[in-house]
């Protein structure tokens, strides 16, 4: 038999594309007659455009015209969000539909022309006069007003309480209550947000940066007043998104607009100085307070998490920092409050592990403060509190094998034999320290559709509108095909982001495999059985009069297992019956979000029934209707590592990262450990040089390019070592992978931060760690 | 960008003759497209000098070192004899940009180099560098990475290079060429103060091109170092730097030199600190004090409070970095 390929590090099947640059992202498809368009933006931060002149624009020569809210298309309102997931992130803000600013660089106009060049040149000649409102534009004005959100997005299964912290806090034997404030973070994908929009009479083509294709088809549809089956979203690669791209931000819809007004294919790019820190979304600031309470041993009375992050006047983002602290340490009595403040900036957006990444930097942090206080190892205080079952509602975790990832990272980074004290400990001329922290993340699943047509030729593609965003999607749903169908993956074929495809997720939350994963398996099975039952009536095959249990199939040729010299290949069993495929298309409809319930079967839905094979499919019936109710979906991991700091310069090194993760079956062990590694160098970002900056005086980004805006270069990677658990989380599906995307930037920071701490002595409460901060 | 004209200048003759007053020299292009770019620098005509042959190190008889304006950074840091003689100027060159950055750089390009100040670069922003008399955003702005020496009323921007500042403590000679013939302009020469006009950052004249650097010869340069703090290990400007070069004769200073860099509005000699050294017997402490000395008239500004402190340790480091 062959090996298994699932697991195995195999190399991107999109991988030479990428380095030949052959693979099409959204700005590089060939469009006939194309033209350019470059948005202009508003310098003020609030108030409104009380003339804008594009007369010098439009005289040049190659400038097709310009687009204003003078000659905008009127767009339809709409509520913000569509059901199947998509987002626009600024509900109130439709571009281009009134003289309104809201925010420093939001997009005031485009200038189209026949070359790019022509456009930026176009673009700079634009004189716009203002009138300028008093702008909001910091949390230290005083008329930044905190509010309560009204947080339906949060089910209401999931308190924020427990029992009486404040109460129980005032009785601790030891507690510590400190406040921890992280920047404005920008995602710098390396794809900038890019939209092509072609119009065909009243059909529209869009080629768009997008994590969540089916959502810009509903949203782009909605907004334009048209059909939905008018749009079709094309984004087969996606150069990064990191949440910037989960939520449609204004350029996929100023392309077809312009392509509309102007008759001519569209594309528009954000650049890199000031458009990907304005108008692409960031994560917000937070500011939180952090208390905890322990008895005499250690373990935990009571938890505090108060967090303030900022939104916009023209929708609603909470960085929900509070998701970890709820569940990750067992305590009866905790208390959070979020509060919001609305700022004349761009709406904040889901940044990898949104919440997540910030509240576990404050949480893992304060718990390290608290084991210094107690005197006890921190990770001898993370086990004194392991939570055996989730705290938040008693429910047993799907899978958590977290002290095995304790054990197995203290054990890689020798950690019992570093010196406790911190500030003495000297390795050459630099201070060492030594720091770790856990990692957790939701394990996120829900709806997939897949079509699957295997070939007279043996070959087998799969169709799903869900996105491989950078992550490695395609190999590892062909990994998965080629198991399930006992083929050799060279046979195996994936089409994804399209709309012209059976519907797959967004790719946000670390889903997309947990969720495509099963149905891509379900599929594949299906054929397979297809094929077997093909066989076995039919009189001509070796097979023929056998049971489907005593075959099996590998390298594409179906066997008997007692005798696997007799049988024959797909491609036989298919040219004999002139069969020139098989065929199914299967739904998967699991959701594992806290609270969310049960997916409702429709076996009266004719429709869906004609193509969905998934009703009376055993490999979907029993995944589906396993009963989940008593159960949290979670990944969990830990994270160590060493750093090196000049005791007289400051400067800190990263030297050591040892990441041991739990999340579930690893099914690339090369793809998810660089899903890991992506991660934690995220973490080095925000724990020692990310933020962005804004003007203190007008409230203009000031870091508005990666000259301004640092994120980590090579010589800031330090020695990598990245284990899984590698257990399979049955409960989540029979795949038993769990996403891998985001966890390994959850832990991180405050790993980092505490080994600065146990470097240095000091504690730096505000990120990034910068050397001045440790002066 | 605006529209622009370029023309290819095969000596220095062709290169000078060709100059207007809206032209711009062009070698490396590293900085000066960027700037176009950004619609800061609007040249309506680009004269590339790429093809004259001023790509040459070469040893005078006298011992000076003499650098062709084309050399590249990458090249004149891994030069042997700057290597060996100025590791200060050899480590001030790699710790500047990245590789790519420093194969294109020319020397002559690296000596105009403009202003890192965000606000230079965002056109939506009052800057006096940028438009005269149109305001400063950084005095009172988000200024982490401004001066706080050499600073006026009307700017704050620091000089970014690396290599100035080692160039600076060496004492270079800065070789133009115009129309009017050819003259040297000293290091300390070269670069003006902000004061009032923010724009004017050199003594060089419109239509001059710079053709080489000399370096004088100065044994004690080996005994030398570069120290660059930063926000991030690689490929980032400084936060503070410092180059430093000394002479020892037993413990007493015979000769020393220091320059700072992330802190000056140019490239910053700290010549009263070398002045309180010079003669006398070397210490921890005494370079301690000297540090305080080269940091005395500093001004800092909301964000850049620590850096006072962040230059003398930096000096401190240098130091330690030679004599152990």
């Amino acid at each position: 038999m062959t090996d298994n390929i699932v697991g195995k590090p195999i190399d991107r099947k999109d991988g030479p594309l990428k380095v030949t640059g052959s693979a099409t992202y959204a700005g590089e498809f060939k469009i006939k007659n194309i033209a350019y368009g470059v948005t202009v933006q508003s310098t003020i931060t609030k108030g409104s455009i009380k003339n804008i002149d594009t007369s010098f624009a439009e005289a040049l020569k190659g400038v097709i015209g310009v687009m204003t809210y003078k000659n905008a298309l009127k767009l339809y309102p709409f509520a913000g969000s569509i059901s199947g997931g998509g987002k626009f992130a600024e509900k109130e803000l439709l571009p281009l539909q009134s003289e309104k600013v809201f925010y420093n660089g939001q997009h005031i106009a485009v200038v189209i022309a026949e070359t790019f060049e022509i456009a930026v040149y176009a673009a700079a000649l634009i004189k716009v006069v203002y009138q300028e409102d008093k702008a909001i534009y910091k949390l230290s004005q005083p008329e930044a007003l905190k509010y309560t959100p009204d947080v339906a997005a949060e089910a209401a299964t999931v308190p924020k309480q427990r029992g009486n912290a404040t109460k129980v806090m005032g009785n601790a034997a030891t507690k510590i209550e400190e406040t921890y404030t992280t920047p404005v973070y920008h995602h710098n994908p390396i794809e900038p947000h890019t939209t092509a929009a072609e119009w065909k009479g009243d059909e529209l083509t869009v080629h768009d940066a997008t994590q969540n294709v089916f959502g810009a088809q509903a949203l782009i549809a909605s907004m334009l007043g048209i059909s939905k089956d008018k749009v079709r979203i094309i984004a087969p690669f996606i150069g990064g998104g990191f949440g910037s791209k989960g939520f449609m931000w204004a350029n996929s819809i100023l392309a077809p607009m312009a392509a509309k007004l102007f008759n001519r294919p569209v594309r528009i790019v954000l650049d890199r100085t000031g458009q990907m820190f304005t108008c692409a979304g960031r994560r917000s600031v937070t500011i939180q307070k952090i208390g905890m309470g322990t008895d005499a041993a250690g373990k935990f009375t009571a938890i505090k998490h108060y967090i303030i992050s900022e939104t916009s006047f023209v929708d609603e983002f909470i960085e929900n920092a509070c998701g970890a602290t709820k569940i990750l340490y067992a305590t009866d009595n905790l208390e959070i409050v979020q509060k919001l403040v609305r700022l004349n900036k761009g709406t904040p957006c889901p940044t990898r592990a949104p919440g997540e990444a910030p509240g576990t930097y404050a949480l893992e942090v304060a718990l390290d403060e608290l084991a210094y206080k107690l005197n006890i190892d921190p990770l001898q205080l993370r086990l004194i509190n392991y939570a055996e079952k989730n705290p938040q509602d008693g429910n047993e975790w799907s899978g958590k094998n977290l002290r095995e990832c304790y054990t197995k990272g203290a054990a890689s980074i020798d950690w019992s034999a570093r010196n406790k004290m911190p500030g003495v400990t000297m390795e050459g001329d630099s201070l060492v320290g030594y720091g770790m922290a856990t990692a957790t993340y939701p394990a996120n699943r829900s709806k997939a559709t897949v079509g699957m047509k295997l070939y007279q030729n043996g070959k087998v593609t799969a169709a799903c509108g869900t996105q491989d965003i950078g992550t490695g999607t395609y190999t590892v749903m062909a990994q998965i095909m080629a198991d399930s169908l006992g083929l050799p993956i060279e046979k195996v074929e994936i089409k994804l982001g399209d709309t012209i495809y059976p519907q797959g997720p967004g790719s946000g939350g670390s889903q997309t495999m947990a969720t495509t994963g099963p149905a891509v398996r379900a599929a594949a099975l299906t054929l397979k059985n297809k094929a077997i039952s093909l066989a076995v009536t039919d009189k001509r095959s070796p097979l023929f009069g056998k049971t489907s249990d005593e075959i099996s199939v590998d390298n594409g040729r179906l066997f008997l297992n007692t005798n696997p010299g007799k049988g024959e290949t797909y491609t036989q069993l298919l040219t004999r019956n002139k069969q020139t495929m098989l065929e199914t298309e299967i739904t998967t409809e699991v959701s594992t979000r806290a609270g969310a319930k049960p997916a409702e079967k429709k076996p009266e839905d004719k429709k869906a029934n004609s193509k969905n094979e998934s009703i009376g499919n055993t490999f979907v019936k029993n995944d589906e209707e396993q009963d989940r109710k008593n159960i949290s979906f979670h990944s969990f991991g830990a994270h160590f590592v060493k750093v090196l700091v000049d005791p007289i310069t400051c400067m800190v090194k990263v030297d050591k990262v040892v990441c041991v993760m739990d999340v579930g079956k690893i099914l690339n062990s090369k793809t998810a450990a660089s899903q890991i590694m992506g991660g934690a160098v995220w973490g080095i970002g925000m724990a020692l040089m990310e933020g962005s900056e804004y003007d203190p005086n007008t409230g203009r980004i000031v870091t508005r390019d990666l000259s301004e805006y640092l994120v980590p270069v090579h010589a800031d990677m330090p020695d990598f070592d990245i284990q899984f658990i590698d257990k399979p989380d049955l409960n989540i599906s029979p795949v038993g992978a769990k996403g891998a995307g985001e966890i390994g930037i959850t832990g991180i920071t405050a790993a980092i931060a505490n080994a600065v701490f146990h470097a240095t002595g000091k504690r730096v409460r505000d990120l990034p760690i910068t050397p001045d901060k440790l002066l | 960008m605006y529209p622009f004209t370029i023309t290819k200048s095969a000596n220095i003759g062709e290169a000078i003759r060709a100059v207007t007053d809206t032209s711009h020299f062009i070698g490396g292009g590293t900085n000066i497209i960027d700037l176009m770019k950004m619609n800061i620098e609007k040249p309506t005509l680009l004269i590339d000098i790429n093809s004259i042959e001023l790509n040459k190190i070469e040893m005078l008889p006298n011992g000076n070192i003499m650098v062709g304006a084309m050399v590249s950074n990458s090249d004149l840091a891994y030069d042997n004899i700057i290597v060996k003689n100025y590791p200060l100027l050899s480590q001030a060159l790699l710790s500047g940009a990245s590789p790519q950055l420093r194969n294109m750089a020319s020397v002559g390009g690296n000596l105009l180099q403009r202003t890192r100040c965000p606000y230079f670069f965002d056109t939506a922003t009052p800057c006096n560098k940028r438009v005269p008399d149109s305001g400063c955003s950084a005095i009172k702005g988000y200024n982490r990475m401004n001066a706080i020496l050499g600073t006026s009323s009307q700017c704050i921007a620091t000089h970014p290079s690396d290599m100035c500042v080692a160039l600076s403590a060496l004492d270079a000679v800065i070789h133009v060429q115009g129309m009017q013939g050819k003259r040297t302009i000293s290091f300390e020469a070269f670069y003006t103060l902000p004061g009032n006009t923010p724009a004017i950052e050199n003594t060089l004249r419109h239509g001059e091109l710079i053709t080489h650097v000399e370096i004088p010869a100065q044994p004690f340069a080996s005994n030398s170092c570069y120290v660059k703090v930063r926000d991030r290990q690689s490929y980032e400007f400084a936060v503070v730097s410092a180059a430093i070069a000394l002479d020892k004769n037993g413990e007493s200073i015979k000769q020393v030199r220091i320059a700072l860099g992330g802190v000056g509005t140019k490239p910053w000699r700290a010549s009263k600190a070398e002045q309180f050294l010079t003669g006398k017997n070397y210490s921890k402490q005494i370079i301690s004090k000297a540090a305080e000395i080269a940091l005395q008239d500093a001004t800092t500004f909301a964000y850049n409070a620590f850096k006072p402190a962040l230059a003398k340790r930096t000096i401190i480091k240098a130091f330690q970095n030679i004599t152990g």
